[in-house]
């Protein structure tokens, strides 16, 4: 299998605090790979390291097949970074801005104006090319973000929490963007903390937590590792929920604990089998109500991020 | 659709070369300048107004043996080159602070030609306002003796300024953390030249400003450029001014550098 980003046992600590605690991560060629974790769990941290601007402090990181600390300026060149914050020059027109980051990977005036011209075609700019970027909307300038990133048809294309903050059409837009890029045979690394987007554009999911990968695997993959369905069950009060949920950790459920809905939710496989099993468990109880149901992502996200240990 | 995107860059359309990036920033800069109407203003209009100020307003009480103005017109345009070029350190600071910094540096270029683009820039629009203030000084009466030759010295030693200023300020706009404490350089740097032979003679002064004012770096550049330009005796003056700026424009690249890394590697 042809791998175009390979990490192995990255670190990196601020000071004395460890953000990224050994990173496993492999992305394959041509394909699209999600970061998936929630603000501090060290994804933006990992895209600058594998992108060449903060050093690791241990482990290899390898990118389109160079070692980030032995050939930087071969990985920049082969690279391109799409930040959390989008990096376009304000005051300069989309079309200079295009043509700017042409002429700073050292293509000739020409082919840097041809370059420009395509991609505000495809990422629909044409007619807002000359204008301010100061002008442009939240999903305009997240778009020009985007083409800046392909000027110069990078092997591995990093994108930095590409949709926050953008209202819902302009999420969409990005989206097909990204999924248009994936198409086209970039690898395109993402990182994000809406399940959704990952689900959506991602090929594989890594699930970040604390520094950690905690759970990898496609987004079927990772639902199916908390349990194809949660059982919900409704308790007549605090103390029987007490009781529910201490049977049933002693069982090795890992339930989950709705106090104001006097509920208790735990992860089944979503068999008849495992569904029976665990009413068996809390068969002396007087339970109100059992339902079934199919996990949210949001769930699989707590689960994954709060818990990693379930998934190990 | 995405055929003529996705075709690769043949290698025939490339051209290496720092200078070059150095280039693409310096063109980027000097945009900024020109779209940025309130920075124009500031920069043409500011020293047109001073020079105004001095001459017309304080200049009749004023006996510096000489006509004010002559006496008075090198000093406007030192102090307009040296309050124009700090204007580098906001450019800086709002680089490193808006995540463009970022971009650059996942660029295959050497990330502090984003700096010489700043300081290059800054050379060029401050020699632009210091021809304007020229201009107008010599609207008002100011008749220079100096030669082609002596003009392209004038203009030698003020663009060493602009570089030594500008450097100094992309420093100071690295070193600190917003645009606005950026921008307070800026005033700094007007006040410095009142405190030298540009607008009265030293000997005028309290003893304790005078040693200052007779030992700063702002003096012997404006002794050396009212020399050029006047035909006076100018002595040691442009060595000195050539000494200390070069030095202050090498000690501006050394800082940049050194806080260059370490801004950028957080």
């Amino acid at each position: 299998m042809a791998y175009t980003v390979e990490v192995e046992g990255l670190r990196k600590s601020f000071g004395t605090r460890p953000v990224l605690d050994g990173i496993d991560l492999r992305v394959e060629r041509g394909s699209v790979a999600a970061l998936l974790g929630p603000n501090g769990a060290g994804k933006t941290t990992t895209v600058k390291v594998l992108s060449t601007l903060l050093r690791p402090d241990a482990g290899r990181v390898v990118v389109a097949g160079r070692d980030v600390l032995v050939e930087p300026v071969a990985v920049r060149r082969a690279i391109s970074l799409t930040g959390q914050h989008a990096t376009v020059d304000e005051v300069l027109t989309g079309r200079e801005n295009l043509v700017m980051t042409g002429r700073l990977r050292h293509l000739t005036k020409a082919a840097a104006r041809e370059r420009a011209a395509a991609l505000l075609e495809r990422f629909d700019l044409v007619e807002a090319a000359d204008r301010r970027v100061s002008t442009y909307s939240g999903g305009m300038t997240r778009r020009l973000d985007i083409a800046l990133g392909l000027v110069d048809d990078p092997e591995v294309l990093f994108l930095d929490e590409p949709t926050t903050g953008l209202d819902p059409r302009s999420r969409r837009d990005v989206w097909d963007s990204v999924a248009e890029l994936a198409a086209s045979g970039v690898t395109v690394l993402l990182t994000t903390q809406y399940l959704e987007e990952a689900d959506r554009l991602a090929d594989r999911i890594a699930v970040l937590a604390a520094g950690r990968v905690a759970a990898e695997g496609t987004a079927d993959e990772l639902k199916s590792l908390i349990g194809g369905e949660t059982v919900q069950l409704v308790l007549p009060d605090v103390a029987t929920l007490a009781a529910a949920t201490g049977v049933a950790e002693a069982r090795g459920y890992v339930a989950r604990v709705d106090a104001d809905g006097l509920s208790l939710h735990v992860p089944t496989d979503g068999t008849a089998a495992g569904v029976r099993e665990l009413l068996e468990v809390v068969a002396g109880l007087p339970v109100l109500r059992v339902s079934v149901h199919r996990p949210t992502l949001d769930e699989v996200f707590l689960a994954l991020t709060e818990a990693p240990a379930v998934v190990r | 659709m995405s055929t003529a995107v996705s075709s690769p860059v043949s290698p025939a359309s490339r051209t290496p070369g720092v200078l070059l990036d150095v280039g693409t920033f310096v063109g980027r800069s000097l945009r900024h300048s020109a779209r940025s109407v309130d920075a124009t203003v500031v920069a043409v209009v500011l020293p047109v107004l001073i020079l105004l100020v001095f001459v017309y307003v304080f200049g009749g009480a004023m006996d510096t043996g000489t006509e004010y103005l002559t006496y008075v017109v090198p000093g406007v345009i030192v102090l307009c080159a040296a309050h124009g070029s700090a204007q580098a350190a906001v450019g800086v600071n709002q680089d490193m602070t808006t995540g463009v910094i970022d971009r650059v540096r996942s660029l295959p270029v050497v990330g502090s030609a984003v700096l010489a683009g700043h300081v290059v820039a800054g050379v060029v629009r401050n020699l632009v306002s210091t021809a304007v203030v020229v201009a107008v000084a010599l609207l008002l009466g100011f008749r220079p003796v100096a030669t082609p030759l002596d003009w392209l010295a004038a203009a030698g030693l003020l663009a060493l300024l602009m570089a030594g200023v500008s450097a100094l300020a992309a420093a100071f706009g690295l070193l600190v953390t917003s645009a606005e404490a950026a921008g307070a350089l800026s005033f700094v740097l007007l006040f410095l030249p009142y405190v030298s032979s540009g607008f009265v003679p030293p000997d005028t002064m309290p003893a304790v400003l005078r040693g200052f004012a007779e030992h700063q770096p702002v003096t012997p550049l404006i002794e050396a450029v009212r020399g050029l330009l006047l035909g006076t005796p100018v002595g040691a003056a442009p060595l000195l001014a050539v000494a200390w700026w070069g030095g202050l424009a090498a000690l501006g690249v050394l800082a940049c550098g050194l806080l260059f890394r370490r801004r950028a590697a957080r």
